[in-house]
């Protein structure tokens, strides 16, 4: 009975010091669960900026503000036989002069026509070309207004601020607002973004040149890395005898895994561009480059899914005859392959992220078309950004960040097809 | 026509399949129970001794057609043109030619060019005609080989087997041509390099201006090599980025590991790998638009002026971008302390705090440094964030608000654009890249052993 009591009553307080002291452990305790928290939170914080930031700057560049323009094609400007070499010019310059009928000096139109996008010639020129039938015909169209024009409409220059700080002046402004009474501004989605490919003119720039390039990349970079790095794995795994020389091999896959990817990029410049003489700029030599660096990630997944996979399978093929490769062919390596996509998809969405040595074999060439193959120039995503985040027009710091969103979307895409795979074909034995 | 020739040898090489399967068939009918190798065996056996020489031999084709292409055209230009040329020029009239050659005219080119881009077209066209021709060959060649060694007897699952394990021997020798072919190919060029600037000059000099003329008629500096600020930089950089990961990284792996419950694990933990998933041109683009900006309004409501890329904005995002690193792999040092430790720190009666500061972390302290040293090499080399948000010249100073340069920078700097391999800037940049290689090679290394070690401790 005493003892129980000894148990269940609280421990007796022998001396203030000793309570003092004991308030005192309690409180650094406290303090340092408190200190955890906050780091976790900081950490929390700063991704949460840093997205926060990109979709306050990145969102406006999935809208983009178009005016509505009356076109009449005059054969006389556009031969119907050959409209590629029409004079879209003067096309234009009459839609401008009928979005200000009552305007009659050169400067208003002058000025006026600097609210029509730079392209509006070439994007003419493309649908006549597309579409013959147009020559002689009057019909209105919807073009993207210029860069100052679209910031204006966003609210990023502010009409009220002094007009010595702002791009465009009181007259400009109040040309522009003539337009806005008519209901010819309108703002919908911005599908150049993701349809065009680069351009000088922010309000024509699109990301589907760096798509494509990435895409071609990407898919050399798979055809290169996918077999062989299986092939390494399964020998590494299940062939090699255990010597000094799988030993290095062991060290060094893990080493290459770890060599910044700027080294990756030296290689490629130095052997495949200057030694082999493949041509700059092109996704062939973007993909073998990238292919290196995920080379070890995938003889690292494979031999982890290779291993996971129970003795007993093993054991029992080769207790009824199959040789040793049939084992790993048809027992093993069906059993490991979703493991190894898995891995495989996480690789190549790092891959899909890496710029530094793409950027050292060219791949950030200004380039106004999408890649026809995998040895014309291209740009990829992760440098497409890097040279829009170079560019000075205002436009180009939400192009910016509209193109990382859509790597980042890439790259949450590939990264949610590996998890719903491990989730739904990984078996636990 | 490259594309349809790929095709070819993939139906080629299931037509051997087939005929090999069906050979095998009719052995199996003949023999009955008395034939080595089931029939498919015979099929991959013919498949993969058509299929995979060819291959190799178009793929080796393809690489050096051009290179020899361009000997032969050199070899067959009039001398009026070669006669005391130098390299560079050779180079510059072989690339006209191909420009020629492919139509992209720009001034009128010389007659002699003209038919040098002629003789260029239909060498090109010749070779690509006899690639096809002899790969053809090849693969019919290899189909006739293979039928004729089949016979009843014919061992062809151990004829197929041992092919197989030969590329896949292949493909685990190929990882350690890559870091030969690092290796070579970074030494080569530094060597280059080292015979242009004497190494004491490259690793002592205090003074870096590598933006040399080219060409004869640029306006640039008179070059100088001294590597120091650009290496001192580096570390500047890489230090302010451990100050800010190794405190926060820590601190969130003790909460993680210790105080947090699994369903707060469960969920902090992957939020946590989001940031080392972020791609880091992203974080660059962060640096130039966010923190760069906030760093300089900071630095002027105290009154002081701070460079646009100071050293503070670049190394404090790459600080963010190496937290998870350091958290994780911390996390993971603290989880591998044997519980009994931790259990008999607990039974002495001290509290969570004192147990882990007393106990957990001195015994974990080799993983801890393990993933430090990691995320250090990580820092050294990383390129984008420092390439956008740090300055571009050299800068011999450990003040964190001046902008300085890093290898990485450097390294980017003098490679984009035209680059010629005969002059001292261009290589330059292999020194550098060999510096860095050896450094994160040397920071890893040693990190691995060190968690390593420890490891064996426990198990």
């Amino acid at each position: 009975m005493a003892v129980s009591t000894a148990q269940t009553t609280p421990p007796r307080q022998t001396s203030d010091r000793a309570a003092q002291l004991r308030r005192r452990r309690y409180a650094a305790d406290r303090r340092l669960k408190f200190f955890g928290l906050a780091a976790i939170v900081t950490a929390i914080a700063l991704l949460g900026i840093l997205l926060g930031s990109l979709i306050l700057t990145g969102y406006q560049a999935f809208v983009q503000t178009h005016v509505t323009i009356e076109v009449a094609i005059d054969p006389e400007l556009v031969d119907r036989d050959n409209p590629a070499s029409g004079n879209y010019r003067a096309v234009v310059a009459d839609a401008v002069q009928r979005l200000f009928p009552e305007a009659d000096d050169p400067a208003v139109l002058q000025e006026g026509s600097r609210i029509v996008t730079n392209g509006a010639q070439v994007i003419l020129r493309n649908m006549v070309v597309g579409n013959p039938g147009l020559v002689g015909t009057t019909f209105s169209l919807q073009v993207p207004v210029s860069d100052p024009y679209d910031q204006l409409t966003k609210g990023v220059i502010q009409r009220d601020s002094p007009e010595n700080r702002r791009r465009l002046n009181d007259a400009q402004i109040s040309l522009y607002e003539t337009l806005e009474e008519r209901g010819l501004i309108e703002t919908r989605a911005n599908w150049a973004l993701l349809f065009n490919a680069d351009s000088r003119f922010p309000e024509l720039a699109g990301l589907s040149g760096a798509i494509v390039g990435s895409f071609y990349a990407l898919l050399v970079c798979f055809l290169i890395s996918f077999p062989m790095g299986i092939a390494a794995a399964i020998y590494l795994e299940e062939f090699a005898p255990k010597n000094r020389w799988t030993d290095i091999v062991e060290v060094n896959i893990n080493n290459l895994a770890a060599v910044p990817s700027i080294v990756f990029g030296l290689l490629g410049l130095a052997v495949f561009i200057q030694l082999f003489g493949l041509p700059r700029s092109a996704p062939l030599v973007g993909g073998m480059v990238l292919s290196l660096m995920t080379l070890p990630t995938i003889i690292i997944v494979t031999r982890a899914a290779l291993k996971a996979v129970p003795p007993s399978i093993r054991e029992a093929a080769l207790g009824v005859g199959a040789s040793k490769h049939e084992v790993i062919l048809h027992h093993v390596l069906p059993l490991a392959i979703p493991g190894i996509l898995t891995g495989t998809i996480i690789g190549l969405a790092q891959a899909l992220g890496e710029t530094a040595p793409l950027l050292l074999i060219g791949m950030n060439a200004f380039l106004t078309s999408p890649p026809g193959g995998i040895m014309e120039p291209a740009t990829a995503l992760p440098t497409q950004i890097f040279i829009w985040a170079d560019s000075p027009e205002r436009g180009f710091v939400a192009r910016t960040s509209a193109a990382i969103l859509v790597l980042l979307g890439f790259l949450i895409t590939m990264n949610a097809i590996a998890i719903y795979l491990r989730a739904r074909l990984e078996r636990r034995w | 026509m490259t594309g349809y020739l790929f095709l070819a040898i993939l139906l080629f090489s299931l037509t051997a399949f087939y005929v090999g399967r069906s050979a095998g068939n009719g052995f199996v009918t003949a023999n009955g129970r008395n034939v080595h190798s089931r029939p498919i065996y015979h099929g991959a056996f013919a498949a993969i001794w058509v299929g995979v020489p060819t291959l190799i031999l178009v793929l080796l084709w393809l690489l050096l057609e051009d290179s020899v292409i361009e000997q032969l055209l050199v070899a067959s230009l009039p001398a009026s043109l070669t006669d005391g040329a130098s390299p560079a020029q050779i180079s510059l009239i072989v690339s006209e030619i191909r420009n020629v050659a492919s139509g992209r005219i720009f001034s009128e080119p010389s007659p002699e060019i003209v038919a040098a881009a002629e003789r260029y077209a239909s060498w090109g066209m010749i070779a690509r005609w006899a690639m096809v021709v002899v790969a053809l060959c090849a693969m019919a060649l290899a189909l006739f080989l293979a039928r004729t060694r089949m016979a009843p007897q014919f061992r062809a699952r151990q004829a197929f087997e041992r092919t197989l394990t030969i590329m896949m021997v292949f493909s685990a020798t190929a990882a350690i041509l890559v870091t030969l072919g690092i290796v070579v190919s970074l030494t080569y060029e530094s060597l280059l390099f080292f015979s242009m600037v004497p190494p004491t000059e490259f690793f002592f000099g205090l003074n870096w201006e590598p933006q040399i003329a080219i060409r004869d008629d640029q306006v640039a500096g008179t070059g100088a090599f001294g590597a120091v600020p650009v290496f001192t930089g580096t570390l500047l950089i890489a230090s302010i980025a451990l100050l800010v990961a190794v405190p926060l990284g820590l601190m969130s792996a003790i909460y993680l590991a210790e105080f947090a419950d699994a369903r707060v694990r469960g969920v902090i933990k992957p939020i946590l790998e989001i940031l080392a998933g972020v791609p880091t041109v992203v974080y660059g683009f962060f640096a130039v638009l966010t923190v760069a900006p906030a760093v300089r309004d900071a630095g002027s409501l105290f009154g002081i002026a701070i460079s646009p890329n100071s050293a503070l904005a670049a190394g404090a995002v790459m600080g963010i971008m190496i937290l998870p690193f350091i958290s994780s792999l911390s996390d993971d040092a603290i989880q591998a302390v044997p519980r009994a430790m931790r259990d008999g720190s607990l039974a002495m009666g001290a509290t969570k705090g004192e147990t882990i500061t007393r106990v957990l972390l001195p015994a974990a302290l080799p993983g801890i440094v393990g993933g430090i040293l990691l995320a250090a090499s990580r820092a050294i080399g990383e390129t984008m964030i420092v390439v956008m948000a740090a300055g571009l010249t050299a800068n011999l100073t450990a003040n964190p608000l001046e902008g300085v340069t890093t290898v990485t920078v450097q390294i980017v700097t003098l490679l984009i654009g035209d680059t010629s391999f005969d002059n001292p800037k261009t290589l330059s940049a292999f020194a550098l890249g060999l510096v860095l290689f050896v450094v994160t090679l040397c920071l890893n290394v040693l990190a691995l052993r060190i968690v390593q070690k420890y490891r064996e401790r426990y198990e």
